[in-house]
């Protein structure tokens, strides 16, 4: 079972959480070109180690956060700015 | 050929018991070759394959980090068929459906296909409307492909709970005769033997862990087992391709998400055609053995963990009960994960790259086993003449640039 530390009400199931994915910074829309923008829609990094993961806790309170979880042993950490939400992501 | 696997020979080796011959070679690794293909599933070994046999290029190197069919393609359940939704779709699988049909026969290995029918079912009107589409995007490509009303459902498949006393009626279905199951790893075997026959290497436990780019080009592989000098790479990792297309340089639209599926003690005989719920995110069908083979949805979240999970098999459990309650006293016997590499509209990357003589071949997601043929076939020609089929034209990387994708979700999100 995969235990996710939700910044507000501690630790949970995963299937209370909602995954939204990698954590990828939103160009600026104004001075982005095409390409660049489809690379922020469709491009991740998808490593088979650490990745920094954006997450909603959808049966709990409801609010979005960050963890650093290994995609192979599925090792969870939780991350220092938990809750402020990086560029373009919920 | 002595080599030939026949009724003769099956007779012969029965009464003298003399051991059979293993069906591919190990031979040694050379420091050089024409190609490297990068995966020994079905989509590497049928492309090393189609390469031998349709162009006469035979210096191949296929190598894979485990076993061949180790990846998806020995843990796929095996379901082929053509019911696409998009016009490149249907093309496409239509090819590789026409290829499997004949495939046993040129292989020489008994694939097990059998096309025993494949049922989508629609529980609301919205995924009726899908699957009216569908069948008529199917029928204008040359596809068997019909909705049909509960009343034939109930015919096709007794089991199937078709009353609307349930949270989720069944209203219709989309039914694709072509379609069935074949033996996954005969398959990815007949392959491999087939191509070792033509001079194709195959190399397990043959991890590649770097690829050198020269100017733009490819000029070599380095692996766990010492470099090999190539001036072409196919990338048909599935899973782990961004892994492998990362060491070229090119980045692909690919996250990978595992998918479970799961089987039950054998039974007698009693399902006929593959079925396929989108709504409940599960399908079913019986196996020549007996077992009922189970699949849904990917899991929730990306992973290169093949672990299992209570909440896939909880689930499964209560849909499949929803849809046939008479299977609830069987018991499950088996339950696993493959990774899939999924794309955001869910077809296939294929082609040529930015990086000359670096090929893909992924993409293949919850789908792609019934591709191997077509995928190797085109993938094949595409190296060997430098030129991208026209049937592979709509699948190049360059589209989610050109904002030209292919969406092909409505018929692959579950129905595999
Ligand atoms: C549970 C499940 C059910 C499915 N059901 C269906 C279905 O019903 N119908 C269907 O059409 N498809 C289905 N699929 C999808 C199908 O299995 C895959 O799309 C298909 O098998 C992909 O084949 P492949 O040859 O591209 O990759 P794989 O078979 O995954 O092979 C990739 C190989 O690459 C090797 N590799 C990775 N990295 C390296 C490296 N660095 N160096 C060397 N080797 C490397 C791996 O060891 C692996 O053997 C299913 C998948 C799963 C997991
Ligand atoms: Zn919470």
């Amino acid at each position: 079972m995969l235990l996710l530390p939700c910044p507000w009400c501690g630790p949970r199931n995963v299937s209370e959480f909602g995954y939204s994915g990698e954590v990828v910074t939103r160009p600026d829309p104004r001075s982005v070109t095409l390409t660049q923008w489809r690379a922020y829609l469709y491009l991740r990094d998808n490593r088979a180690d650490w990745a920094s993961e954006r997450w909603f806790h959808r049966m709990g309170c409801r609010r979005y956060f960050t963890v650093r979880r290994h995609r192979l042993n599925h090792e969870v950490h939780p991350t220092p700015d938990d809750g402020a939400a990086p560029k373009g992501q919920p | 050929m002595s080599r030939r696997y026949s009724a003769w020979a099956l007779l012969r080796h029965g009464i003298t018991g003399e051991a059979w011959p293993p069906a591919w070679r190990a031979p040694e690794l050379k420091p050089s070759y024409s190609a490297v293909i990068v995966g020994g599933g079905v989509h590497g070994l049928a492309t090393a394959y189609y390469l031998a046999a349709n162009h006469g290029v035979t210096d191949i190197a296929v190598v894979d980090k485990g076993y061949i069919g180790g990846g998806g393609s020995g843990r796929n359940t095996a379901i082929i068929r053509s019911n696409y939704l998009t016009p490149e779709g249907v093309r496409f699988y239509h090819r590789s459906l026409r290829l499997y049909e004949r495939l046993a026969a040129e292989l020489n290995f008994n694939l097990m296909f059998s096309q025993r029918g494949h049922l989508t079912l629609a529980h609301s009107d919205t995924s009726l409307r899908t699957m009216r589409q569908r069948a008529e995007v199917n029928k204008l490509c040359g596809v068997e492909s019909e909705v049909i009303a509960p009343e034939e459902i109930s015919r096709l498949v007794p089991c199937l709970d078709t009353s609307d006393a349930v949270r989720h009626p069944i209203l219709g279905a989309l039914y694709h005769p072509p379609g069935g199951i074949v033996r996954h790893d005969a398959v990815v075997w007949g392959y491999a033997r087939a191509a070792d026959a033509l001079g194709v290497h195959i190399h397990q436990d043959t991890e590649v862990t770097g690829i050198d780019v020269a100017r733009g080009r490819v000029t070599g592989v380095r692996t766990n087992r010492g470099p090999i000098s190539t001036p072409v790479v196919v990338n048909c990792t599935a899973g782990w391709s961004t892994l492998v297309a990362g060491m070229a340089g090119v980045r692909i639209p690919v996250q990978t998400f595992p998918l479970q599926a799961a089987v039950t003690e054998p039974v007698q005989p009693f399902l006929d055609p593959v079925v396929v719920s989108g709504t409940l995110h599960v399908y079913v069908s019986q196996t020549d053995r007996g077992e009922l083979v189970f699949g849904g949805s990917v899991d929730p979240f990306a992973s290169y963990s093949t672990r299992g999970s209570l909440e896939f098999a909880e689930g499964l459990a209560a849909h499949v009960l929803q849809l046939m309650p008479s299977l609830a006293p069987m018991r499950l016997l088996r339950q696993w994960a493959g990774l899939c590499d999924m794309t955001p509209d869910f077809a296939p990357v294929m082609g040529r790259t930015d990086v000359a003589g670096f090929f893909v071949d992924v993409g293949w997601g919850t789908y792609g086993f019934k591709a191997g043929p077509v995928a190797g076939e085109a993938m094949a020609e595409c190296v060997a003449t430098e030129r991208t089929p026209e049937l592979i034209a709509p699948f190049t990387v360059d589209r989610f640039a050109e904002g030209r994708l292919v969406g092909e979700k409505g018929a692959a999100a579950v129905g595999h």
